[in-house]
């Protein structure tokens, strides 16, 4: 039971207009670059997206705002983005920032079948605002709600034809969180290697996420911040 | 006069003491890396999921796998560990962060912090900052001491929508270093030669001072 799709083409096909998708990546860091070309190609429409941030102007999830195709972003940090700027000040983007911790545990807990948590994260902020408020142990948490996908696209170093990916560095971030939560899982990776080649002790993802898997191509990863040292 | 930044720079890399894991925020927090010194040993910790940044990379060799959270290319230490943001999240609510040294644009004489949002211009959004300053054992606000218009940042209330309730330890500016405590905002240290009078003239806050300082120093 091959999980390898025929094309990113085909595979795309599966998001719908109005889905929810989770998209993997921090910044442009382990983003499924391929995935989101072929979306934006693709053209589809009226999306809610969740993604720690939504790219830069002309890459990334950027891509998709050019196109108009997202209606929501949930996200903890959309600044380096002009184009979302120009959107969402002139109201046709909906925004639901969320702190990053938050966000991440969101997406977790959809992935996990648990309807939301407790956090201290927020308290006192506006973001707590209409949110249910509880002391445990004389703490204050807010409550937060799962996230879940119609569809989620992660990016990964190395995958099997089930669907085991492994992911590298920091490269990782979102990713197997993303998996987990998406109902219908893209994954899309640099190595396609064969069944037995990933040691059980070291896969970061196993099969069970995972519904499709695609071998990318011409990965640009990008960097945005260079910085380095004399030698 | 020297640098506002260095002196407050200078002054903030003394938080760090041997063996600490410590989380740097972004911008001027950041630069207090490059001057820890070797001999600690010191495991910085990123949002994006990494404990153990090393330095930047040689050029030629910089890596688009390896960044920290403010997206620069970096190096990972010897001993290092990647995992998904969850985790790294985890460890910062946990309480597994001893320190973390975050940028500030308000703290109010209760501890509260705003640095996330300045409402009306475009807003950026918190980050991991709304999650760090609630997690780590240690929050330590470095910031100059007053604005651009010479108005104070230190405040009796903050403005600004704020990043955490009563949740700041300790703030060190280019002037002074404040703790909170239970008994209130508390000077414990002048910087940079200047005079309790001073200060008291651009804090816009109520504060006792510590009495290692009455003596005037």
């Amino acid at each position: 039971m091959t999980k390898v799709a025929s094309s990113f083409t085909e595979s795309i096909k599966n998001i719908k207009d109005g889905d929810t998708i989770i998209v993997g990546g921090f910044g442009l860091c382990g983003i499924p670059e391929n995935a989101i070309v072929e979306l934006a190609k693709q053209g589809t429409k009226n999306l809610t997206v969740v993604s720690n941030n939504c790219g830069v102007a002309d890459w990334g999830l950027g891509l998709l705002l050019q196109n108009k195709q997202i209606d929501k972003m949930i996200a903890s940090y959309v600044g380096e983005n002009k184009v979302f700027e120009e959107q969402f000040l002139n109201g046709e983007l909906d925004v639901e920032l969320t702190p990053q911790g938050t966000l991440a545990e969101r997406i977790r807990a959809g992935g996990a079948g648990i309807g939301g948590f407790y956090t201290p994260a927020g308290v006192g902020t506006p973001i707590a605002e209409g949110k249910e408020h509880k002391e445990i142990d004389g703490k204050t948490y807010i409550f937060e709600k799962a996230i879940k996908g119609d569809a989620a696209l992660v990016k990964a170093w190395k995958g099997d034809p089930y669907g085991n990916l492994v992911y590298r560095k920091t490269s990782r971030n979102f990713n197997p969180l993303a998996a987990a939560a998406g109902t219908h899982t893209i994954a899309e990776v640099e190595e396609l290697v064969q069944i037995g080649e990933i040691d059980p002790d070291h896969v970061h993802t196993p099969s069970i996420y995972v519904q499709e898997l695609l071998l990318g191509k011409n990965y640009e990863k990008r960097i945005e911040r260079l910085t380095v040292r004399k030698a | 006069m020297s640098d506002s930044r260095e002196i407050i720079i200078n002054r903030a890399v003394k938080e760090i003491e041997e063996g600490m894991v410590v989380n740097l925020g972004i911008g001027m927090p950041t630069m207090i890396a490059d001057k820890i010194p070797a001999e600690k040993n010191i495991f910085l910790h990123s949002e994006n999921g990494m404990l153990g940044i090393g330095n930047y990379p040689i050029e030629g060799e910089e890596d688009a796998d390896l960044i920290n959270a403010g997206k620069e290319t970096v190096t990972a230490k010897p001993g290092a560990a990647f995992f998904d943001n969850a985790e790294s999240f985890a460890m910062i609510r946990g309480g597994h962060v001893d320190l973390t040294i975050l940028g500030g644009m308000e703290v109010s004489q209760t501890g509260d912090l705003a640095n996330w949002m300045i409402p009306g211009k475009m807003v950026k959004g918190m980050g991991g900052a709304m999650d760090i300053v609630q997690g780590a054992r240690k929050v330590v606000i470095i910031m100059t001491h007053t604005n651009k218009a010479g108005e104070a940042k230190i405040k009796k209330q903050c403005d600004l929508p704020l990043t955490g309730q009563g949740v700041v330890n300790r703030v060190i500016t280019d002037m002074a270093v404040f703790d909170f405590t239970n008994e209130g905002m508390v000077l414990r240290e002048a910087l940079n030669g200047h005079s309790i009078e001073s200060i008291k003239e651009n804090t816009d806050a109520d504060f006792t001072i510590d009495p290692s300082l009455s003596g005037g120093q």
